[in-house]
């Protein structure tokens, strides 16, 4: 077995131990300390750990196999280093809150880096087997992470929901990969792509690989299986639930490419329509549920549904091009959601609502933590000159050629052109709450450390440098799907 | 660097030093921004002065490479042609005079003077764009800026409501006419949104009819929109009516224009199956401009809406001009661009003046006004004539232009229009102006004073000097526009069919609409 290629793996499962193993010798009053620890060992693997697979490399290559169930190739690398990079992210955003949670918070950490192991292994998952060992590492992490503030109902509520429901999804996905692999003999996607051409006629194998799906679909909170988000979103502690937007959802991402264009591609060009109407109802769904929400946490969460939303856009495209959009989106998503949680993070360490309305006065309280999440939100809504734009120009820049082939997709443009307008409204609300909103109870200038400026500086310079220069991760993101091979639906080939 | 490329710069960059002058420091942050945009406004009277006529199309320009993948090609492209040539002076000059007028913000001045730069700089870099994800991008830059002024330093209780308003119809006219620039670019095969690059592909191969159906409309209504487009248009009064001087100068003066700019420079030449379709659309629904708006803007108690009513009414002679489809109505339409912004800088300027100082904006609580303040009382009158089209200033030349353009192909519109403009403006201009600066002062205002200095009167001798000039000299702009008009004017009538149609059609499918030049 070729073990360097898991050397990042390798580090950050021994970095997460040694931070569990720390806790036993430091005293109770320094284990805050450990956050700085763990966020510089995620940083120094971020920087040396991955060099760029110039080609593709297996590992955990059954006898006789040609390929693995590990691959490193362009794709898995990207994703690794955006993993790193949320996980570094989010640990000096859990430091910053730390003072919430009544005990564990060397745990807290130690447990974010097993999640971020369980999302590395997702980034080069090539076979079922491997891919349901990755989300399980990361569902039963997210459900200790989510449910940590142990004296807030909430908070045990969004654990519990997080852990029937992610337990249920992950049961149907189990079965699923046990019909696909009755039915095709193998869990290794590029076996399976081989044989797609007689699979695809298989129904237990269709109904295999709708079941995965599903489970996929749960992870990123696309309709119709998004309706633990809001609570789990709103109840968690504010650094998981930024860890369950990005980190998460991007490991839905990866693998529903994964799946979608290298395992079963012909397939998934059969069932284009399906991912069109499902990014349609998902976009909708999240834009008109978020209107009338009153927190800023279960706003997000739908917040987080809508942008599902526009990442499946990227499915519905079936092409290179959607691929790419989608990996940019979810680049300039990293930096906006986190923005937009390292500022909650450090209102909400100082109060206990998490009320749109608590913001008032923030704009004179702290123009930077202000600055920051007015930057986030417009990003999310998809405004130049930040990340988002550019994201969502790609997307629907993907999906318009094919309207001329199929009107279908002229509707999805004109559900994505109305959730958009939609958007606008409820994060727009955001931004009127820390400007002129009501009468704020108190004045008084909030502190910022030099941990939260560093991370807020990071986040606002990624979304204006996704917003500005998109060449960079135009031409890192263009070779990155390179990797996949989507079919163009051979309906729509006709109209061509 | 080009001359563009750094005017487009000096905003941004003023911006920039703003932002890391403390908040307190009042007096520098005034004094950088207003020195940004006066540098500004210089350059972009250069621009104006130097450019050519007689040159190529393009001046001034600069090109960079900014993305270059298989996936997307985009191209840093500014240059200007006389259109834009004369809307980077105006925008330059109505953005100095909006700096210079919000002496009256006092809080939170610095974010304020950031946001306004930024407006500012967007505007300038959409007129200056020759590639058209970069004018969206620049037009775009506008929308924040425009929600957080109305919301933290805007009017009266409905402000909340009106920048949600604004905010949404405008993204929503974004939205649709960035559709139609993504579909432009993926129908044309040029793989570029660079509009060098796209007139040359489609001169080549024209779209078919069947995208133009779909990219044209996209166009049309998404920046018709963006312009206030009956009947996409009722967010501009109430917008402007809650905003801050500068933003409604700005918005109503400058970034407006953007809209039309666009319509132009790249509906117009680009699909000639398109314009044949939908221009008897866009001429009826010009007459909603003209006339609905008009009637609408009668029938006003406050000054604000007043103005913003009558501002969509002229932007229907903009309309007008364009679906004329002449040399002499799509000039028309420049200069109507220009003079609209002078016109809407000056009179949000002068309002906000008001405003300040009777605590009102409704007419009827005003009166005598002139007796009080005679610099602005005699501003206000040059204003409100210019605004009915009286014949020395600079909409007189643009509204009769497009109604000379728009006369043989579209004679009852420009009935209506001499009607709605002439007839309805003058009487709820004149009927404002008689209430507001006539008769009695009423007693609740005896403490009002007129711009005690050359400094504060700065900004509207520079406005009301901008109408009065070009009233005069009309042809500065003309000779300048007059290139980049005819081009459009002749890549926008449907072509001639091929010889390949029998002699009797072919004579049929001469242009529909004769050029009255």
């Amino acid at each position: 077995m070729n073990s360097s290629l898991l050397v990042v793996e390798i580090l950050v499962a021994l970095l997460g131990l040694g931070v569990l193993l720390a806790d036993l010798w430091m005293p109770a009053q320094y284990r805050r300390q450990l956050g700085w620890i763990a966020a510089a060992g995620v940083g120094i693997i971020f920087f040396v750990g991955l060099k760029d697979a110039a080609e593709v490399a297996y590992a955990f290559i059954a006898p006789g196999a040609k390929t693995g169930m590990y691959v490193q190739d362009s794709l898995a690398v990207f994703f690794k280093l955006f993993f790193l990079l949320a996980a570094l992210l989010v640990i000096l955003m859990s430091v910053e809150y730390s003072g919430k949670f009544a005990t564990g918070i060397s745990e807290y950490f130690s447990l974010t880096l097993f999640a971020l192991l369980g999302m590395l292994f997702a980034a080069s998952t090539n076979d079922f087997t491997l891919m349901f060992a990755a989300l399980e590492l990361i569902t039963i992490t997210f459900v200790v992470l989510t449910s940590f503030q142990r004296d807030r109902a909430a908070s045990i509520e969004a654990g519990v929901k997080y852990l029937i429901l992610g337990a249920t999804a992950s049961a149907f996905m189990v079965f699923g990969i046990a019909l696909v692999f009755g039915s095709a003999g193998t869990t290794n996607f590029n076996e399976i792509a081989a044989a797609q051409k007689t699979l695809a006629t298989n129904p237990i194998f269709l109904v295999g690989l709708g079941l995965v799906l599903s489970g996929l679909l749960f992870k990123i909170a696309a309709v119709p299986f998004q309706v633990w988000a809001p609570d789990v979103y709103q109840g968690s502690p504010a650094p998981s639930t930024a860890f369950l937007a990005v980190g998460s959802k991007a490991a839905g991402i990866v693998l529903l490419l994964r799946v979608l264009f290298s395992a079963v591609p012909a397939i998934t060009a059969h069932w284009h329509h399906v991912f069109a109407v499902l990014a349609g109802l998902t976009i909708l769904y999240g834009s008109l549920c978020a209107i009338p929400q009153r927190s800023i946490k279960r706003l997000m969460g739908y917040s987080s549904i809508a942008n599902a939303g526009f990442l499946l856009l990227g499915i519905a495209a079936v092409s290179k091009a959607g691929a790419a959009g989608m990996i940019y989106y979810i680049a300039g998503y990293l930096f906006t959601v986190l923005a937009a949680f390292t500022v909650l993070c450090v209102i909400l360490s100082r109060t206990e609502s998490d009320d749109i309305a608590s913001l008032a006065g923030l704009g004179r309280r702290s123009p930077i933590l202000a600055g920051a999440l007015t930057l986030s939100m417009v990003s999310l809504a998809g405004i130049p000159p930040l990340a988002g734009f550019v994201g969502k120009f790609l997307l629907l820049k993907s999906i318009i050629p094919l309207g001329a082939l199929d009107p279908l997709y002229y509707v999805l443009l004109a559900v994505a052109v109305i959730g958009v307008v939609i958007s606008i409204y409820y994060y727009f609300g955001v931004i009127r709450a820390i400007y002129w909103g009501g009468k704020p109870a108190d004045l008084s200038p909030i502190p910022t450390s030099w941990a939260v400026r560093g991370a807020l500086f990071v986040c606002v310079l990624g979304m204006l440098w996704l917003g500005i220069l998109p060449d960079h991760l135009v031409q890192i993101s263009t070779p990155a799907v390179e990797v996949l091979r989507p079919e163009f639906p051979a309906v729509l080939q006709a109209g061509r | 660097m080009s001359l563009t490329s750094t005017l487009l710069l000096t905003p941004f960059l003023t911006a920039f030093l703003v932002l890391l002058v403390p908040g307190n420091y009042r007096f520098v942050i005034r004094s950088l921004a207003l020195l940004g945009s006066m540098v500004t406004a210089v350059m972009g009277l250069m621009v104006f002065v130097h450019f050519d006529p007689a040159g190529p199309a393009y001046q001034f320009e600069g090109l960079a490479t900014w993305v270059s993948s298989s996936v997307l090609r985009i191209n840093y492209h500014v240059g200007v042609d006389g259109i834009a040539a004369a809307m980077l002076m105006v925008t330059g000059l109505v953005g100095f005079a909006a700096v210079a007028v919000s002496w009256e913000i006092q809080e939170q001045t610095k974010l304020f003077y950031i946001l306004l730069l930024v407006m500012i700089g967007g505007a300038l870099g959409a007129f200056a764009s020759l590639d058209l994800f970069f004018f969206y991008f620049f037009n775009e830059l506008a929308l924040v800026p425009t929600f957080i002024m109305i919301g933290v330093w805007g009017v009266g209780e409905e402000r909340t409501y009106a920048a949600y308003k604004i905010t949404m119809y405008l993204t929503a006219g974004a939205m649709v006419a960035l559709a139609g620039l993504i579909a432009l670019y993926s129908a044309s095969g040029a793989n570029s949104l660079d509009l060098v690059e796209l007139q040359k592909q489609l001169a080549k191969t024209p779209l078919s009819a069947g995208a133009q159906m779909f990219i044209f409309p996209c166009l049309l209504f998404g920046f018709g929109t963006l312009v206030g487009l009956f009947p996409f248009h009722s967010w501009a009064p109430q917008g402007y009516g809650c905003a801050p001087a500068a933003t409604a100068m700005m918005h109503a003066g400058i970034l407006k224009k953007a809209g039309l700019f666009a319509l132009l420079r790249v509906a117009l030449p680009l699909m000639p199956e398109g314009v044949a379709f939908w221009m008897p659309v866009l001429a009826v629904l010009c007459v909603g401009n003209l006339l609905y708006c008009g009637f609408v803007a009668m029938r006003q108690r406050d000054l604000n809406l007043l103005i913003g009513n009558s501002s969509l009414a002229h932007m229907g002679f903009a309309f007008l001009g364009i679906a004329s489809l002449t040399v002499v109505g799509l000039t028309g339409t420049v200069l109507v661009m220009v003079s609209h912004a002078f016109l809407a800088g000056l009179s949000f300027a002068l309002s906000a003046w008001l405003r300040r100082q009777t605590g009102t904006l409704e007419i009827a609580k005003m009166g005598g006004l002139l007796k009080r303040m005679p610099f602005i009382g005699s501003v206000l009158t040059l204003c409100f004539l210019a605004g009915c089209g009286v014949p020395g200033f600079a909409n007189f030349a643009g509204e009769l232009s497009v109604m000379f353009g728009a006369w043989k192909s579209l004679p009852w519109v420009v009935v209506v229009a001499a009607w709605g403009g002439l007839i309805i403006g003058g009487v709820y201009m004149l009927r404002a102006l008689r209430t507001v600066l006539h008769g009695k002062l009423p007693e609740a205002l005896p403490a009002v004073i007129d711009a005690p200095n050359a400094w504060r009167k700065l900004p509207f001798v520079i406005l009301a000097g901008g109408l009065l000039f070009f009233g005069i000299f009309p042809n500065a702009i003309v000779r300048r526009a007059l290139p980049a008009v005819t081009r459009i004017a002749e890549m926008a009538r449907p072509a001639a069919k091929p010889a390949v149609v029998a002699p009797a059609t072919a004579a049929v499918s001469k242009p529909a609409i004769p050029a009255s030049n």
